[in-house]
């Protein structure tokens, strides 16, 4: 019986080391803890949080809950005793829910003054924009090197007979790129004409995957054993290619199709939860996601681009991400009526 | 009954009980009143929704029969090879035999990238073909198909088959059906009338946890079979996540959950007859050795068909995590030890390894506290006690993560239960899909106990607990130690819910691996690979530690 006792003493220890030896949350002291509602994506650099945790005597405790639409749903279903102080990561495709579910309070910040006009879209300031990208097709520029083939330009090149068989995109009703490159054909081809460019480009043998993740990693030739080189993802992508290549190459793998009508900006926002106790720091907290070393870090770490206008970009975004030249742009009330509409319409269209 | 057993019975479900009370019925209750009576008005439309279009029946009849078919496919194939580690004993057994389990664990992404390695429009074998045959376009086209939902099921469970069933087999004495034989029967009858009846209930076990695990697939589903298949669990996830249709993945939960009710209540009656008592059989006299031809041929054949069908995707994935740009290197393992975007979110893999086991270990010992009372209490028909219990029990392993997760959110908000950022929350909810392996790995071979070896050991004046103490449970040593993997096995494994309730500083390998495929970039791709094989080896490290406590001082049972 003693490898038994052995055994249950161990497995006791493990639980008690598991339970003494994590993180404390609260028990921080004098240090006012200020929680941070953010989705998987969300980081941050060590240097910086720091800085700006000892300059301001606050401690940020971040609570990853999921992805966007999880996380925001997250955030409305615990409304009564809020999980966190300040919520990051509600884009402009989930941006009239949130408003709608009233979970965020009004704060103009200062730095407002610095932020891209264009993208501070609810004008009470109850969400503020953080961060954005475009949404769009991705191509393997060596395959296409090899094969002689044009890359496309335009959404309406995608359905012709050369491109068959090359795209991979994700499904809107459950990823987000896919959602926004849905919106980026309704904006370009219409509300009448975007079922018609569907039924083309399954006729050309589109095909969709679930997530971004196998799409990119399962499906996408650059990337994978997968042999398609057409990809729907974003158009920081290409810059994350050469910034995680194991030798930086000159030139990215891949790229970006930016051309006018192909994208949809998405844009992220934070905003401060209803029914948080320290509103005070609260407030610290946006303005730190709004000012420059924070806004500067938002590159390298989320690949996306900083809404800050005088946050400066690191080289290898300067070289490798570039933005769309017209992205779609929707009124975030119109995603929210028709969203449903529209995923139900390209379900029929492309699933069925 | 006396009425003193009837009080012991119920002191033994209590704490199971109540567990399932708070930590399961609770967060449910309070998610289905918010999504069905938004405001504390009962709405129905919901549920009248579901019905009406015909789409939500068209999905559970998909979501049961590729349940079914998966549950037969693992049978057929694992039936074998768990009839040869019943009955043989041959170096490296218990090696393999924790391999068996390494797919249980891993992330569908994962399974994903591997099978695609291998099977892909690109992958190995329709490379060989193309290369071989001339080919002109890759002759195995499975992607996004049933195939390879049905393949990676299979692949998934097979170990549940093999580890449950071959446990129960070993405990059946061989001269059952050799008696048979020597009597003239055929080898199939001998199986099929004497054996079979026998191993039934074990047989019905593991059919079930691998037809509810198949029945509540989300990732295989959604990764391997594309977004034209879809399970009740995948339009519920849908539902609450993107649509945030609260009232409509309500009623989908609770399709899900009667639909699970009925279906086990049924079993619950089938399994009630099936159980035939027997005297449960020491390993010596029930495995042999290898010795004439036909046994090496067997028993090689097997491990051999089981590595290829097993190890090889496996084994793609460690070659994947090894191939660099720049030939074989360690260089993804390399980087797993570098924070070098000095991230606040980096976690060494040591550190994610620590807090996997952890939660690991916390919900091994919780699913026994829970599985083992349950599982007893289950052993004696009690009537109408046990053909409602038995289904409930059974529960929240059919019960989708993110409800529940939801449910969390909602009900745990408040002291004493302000659990939702709280470290303890994690294994709360990987117990909660964990203790019904434990319960359905034990309960067969307590079933089959004989009335007589109980009441001989009274007889002789034995108390009630020392009987329990010193002659059932010894005999369910190697049961509850199966339990106890499966235990361990799942919480390493489990993502749904562990995405939802981690704390984003204690992760689990999982979602270390989840973290790196966020992103873009060679690096990112090599690295998680490299994490993949580190849960890999981790896992089967475990599995061994936990094999050789097994094997007690008295040795095998």
């Amino acid at each position: 019986m003693m490898k038994y006792k052995a055994a249950l003493l161990f497995v006791l220890l493990a639980a008690v080391c598991l339970l003494a030896g994590c993180p404390k949350n609260d028990a921080a002291g004098e240090v006012p803890v200020v929680r941070v509602m953010v989705h998987d994506s969300f980081s941050i650099g060590v240097e910086v949080l720091e800085r700006f945790e000892k300059g301001h005597g606050i401690r940020l405790l971040f609570l990853k809950s999921g992805d966007a639409g999880a996380a925001l749903n997250q955030a409305i279903l615990s409304k009564a005793h809020p999980l966190a102080d300040v919520f990051y990561g509600v884009d402009n495709t989930f941006m009239s829910r949130a408003l709608g579910a009233d979970i965020f309070v009004p704060y103009s910040s200062p730095l407002l003054a610095s932020i891209d006009e264009s993208l501070v879209l609810d004008k009470t300031h109850r969400l503020v924009p953080v961060d954005y990208g475009d949404v769009c097709v991705n191509y393997d520029r060596a395959w296409f090197d090899r094969e002689g083939l044009p890359v496309p330009q335009s959404l309406d090149d995608l359905v012709r007979p050369e491109y068959a068989g090359l795209l991979v995109v994700e499904n809107p009703a459950t990823s987000s790129p896919g959602l926004a490159f849905l919106l980026a054909t309704v904006g370009t081809c219409g509300e009448d004409g975007f079922v018609k460019f569907w039924q083309a480009l399954k006729k050309n043998r589109v095909l969709v995957t679930d997530g971004w993740e196998d799409a990119y990693w399962g499906k996408f030739s650059a990337t994978s054993k997968g042999g398609r080189p057409l990809v729907v993802s974003y158009s920081a992508s290409p810059a994350a290619e050469v910034y995680f290549a194991e030798h930086p190459p000159e030139t990215a793998p891949t790229a970006a199709m930016t051309g006018s009508g192909t994208a949809f900006r998405q844009i992220e926002f934070a905003g401060i939860l209803k029914g948080s106790k320290q509103p005070e720091s609260a407030r610290k907290v946006i303005d730190f996601l709004l000012d420059t070393p924070f806004q500067q870090e938002i590159p390298l770490k989320m690949f996306m681009f900083p809404a800050n206008k005088n946050a400066r970009l690191p080289e290898v975004f300067i070289e490798h991400a570039r933005l769309a030249s017209r992205p779609v742009i929707l009124d975030p009330e119109v995603i929210a009526q028709r969203r449903d509409a529209w995923i139900r319409a390209w379900t029929e269209t492309v699933l069925q | 009954m006396r009425p003193s057993g009837n009080r012991a019975a119920i002191l033994l479900v209590a704490l199971p009980l109540a567990f399932l009370g708070v930590f399961y019925f609770y967060p449910l209750f309070e998610i289905f009143s918010l999504g069905l009576a938004p405001g504390g008005q009962w709405d129905p439309g919901a549920i009248a929704d579901l019905f009406s279009t015909g789409s939500s029946l068209r999905i559970l009849w998909f979501t049961a029969w590729q349940a079914a078919l998966s549950t037969v496919l693992t049978l057929v194939l694992a039936l074998p090879a768990a009839y040869v580690f019943a009955r043989y004993r041959f170096p490296g057994k218990s090696l393999i035999q924790s391999c068996t389990a390494i797919p249980f664990v891993l992330p569908s992404v994962v399974v994903a990238a591997a099978f695609s390695a291998l099977l892909g429009a690109r992958g190995l074998l329709n490379e060989w073909l193309m290369g071989m045959w001339g080919f002109s376009s890759p002759p195995i086209q499975i992607e996004q198909s049933l195939v390879s939902i049905l393949m990676a099921h299979v692949f998934y469970n097979f170990t549940v088959i093999l580890r449950i069933v071959g446990n129960f087999w070993s405990r059946i004495h061989p001269d059952l059906s050799h008696a048979a034989l020597v009597l003239g029967a055929s080898p199939w009858k001998a199986f099929w009338k004497v054996t079979f009846p026998v191993l039934r209930p074990g047989i019905m076990a593991a059919s079930l946890l691998v037809f509810i695990f198949c029945f509540s697939s989300f990732g295989v589903i959604l990764i391997l079979g594309g977004p034209r298949y879809a399970t009740i669990e995948v339009a519920i996830y849908r539902q609450a996540v993107h649509l945030f249709n609260l009232p409509m993945a309500a009623a989908l939960s609770l399709l899900q959950i009667c639909f699970m009710f009925a279906f086990m209540w049924v079993y619950t009656r089938l399994q009630r007859s099936a159980t035939v008592a027997f005297t449960p059989e020491s390993l010596k006299t029930t495995q042999r050795d290898i010795v004439t031809n036909t046994d090496r041929l067997v028993v090689w054949g097997t491990v051999f068909l089981l590595l290829l069908f097993l190890g090889s995707p496996l084994l793609a994935l460690v070659v994947r995590s090894l191939s660099t740009g720049s030939g074989v290197s360690l260089l993804y393992y390399r980087a797993l030890f570098e924070n070098a975007g000095q991230s606040v979110f980096y976690i060494p893999p040591a550190a994610a390894i620590g807090y996997s086991v952890g939660f690991a270990l916390v919900t091994l010992v919780m699913s026994l506290c829970i599985g083992l009372p349950v599982a007893i209490f289950l052993s004696r028909d009690r009537g109408l006690a046990t053909s409602l219990l038995d289904p409930l029990f059974m529960l929240p392993l059919a019960t989708s993560a993110v409800t529940l997760g939801f449910g969390y959110i909602v009900a745990l908000d408040e002291p004493p239960l302000n659990l939702r950022a709280s470290l303890i929350i994690v294994p709360l909810a990987h117990t909660l899909v964990a203790y019904p392996f434990v319960v359905r790995s034990i309960l067969p071979g307590l079933r089959s106990v004989p009335a007589h070896i109980r009441e001989s050991a009274l007889l002789l004046g034995a108390a009630p607990g020392k009987v329990w103490w010193k002659v059932v449970a010894p005999m369910m040593r190697r049961s509850l130690a199966v339990g106890a993997v499966f235990a361990f096995t799942v919480s390493i494994g489990e993502f749904g819910a562990t995405i939802f309730l981690a704390r984003p500083e204690v992760p689990t390998v999982p979602l270390a691996i989840y973290r790196f495929l966020g992103l873009p970039g060679a690096m990112n791709y090599g690295q998680a690979m490299a994490m993949s094989t580190i849960l890999m080896l981790v896992t089967a490290a475990g599995f061994l530690f936990l094999e050789k406590l097994r094997t007690g001082p008295e040795g095998e049972f």
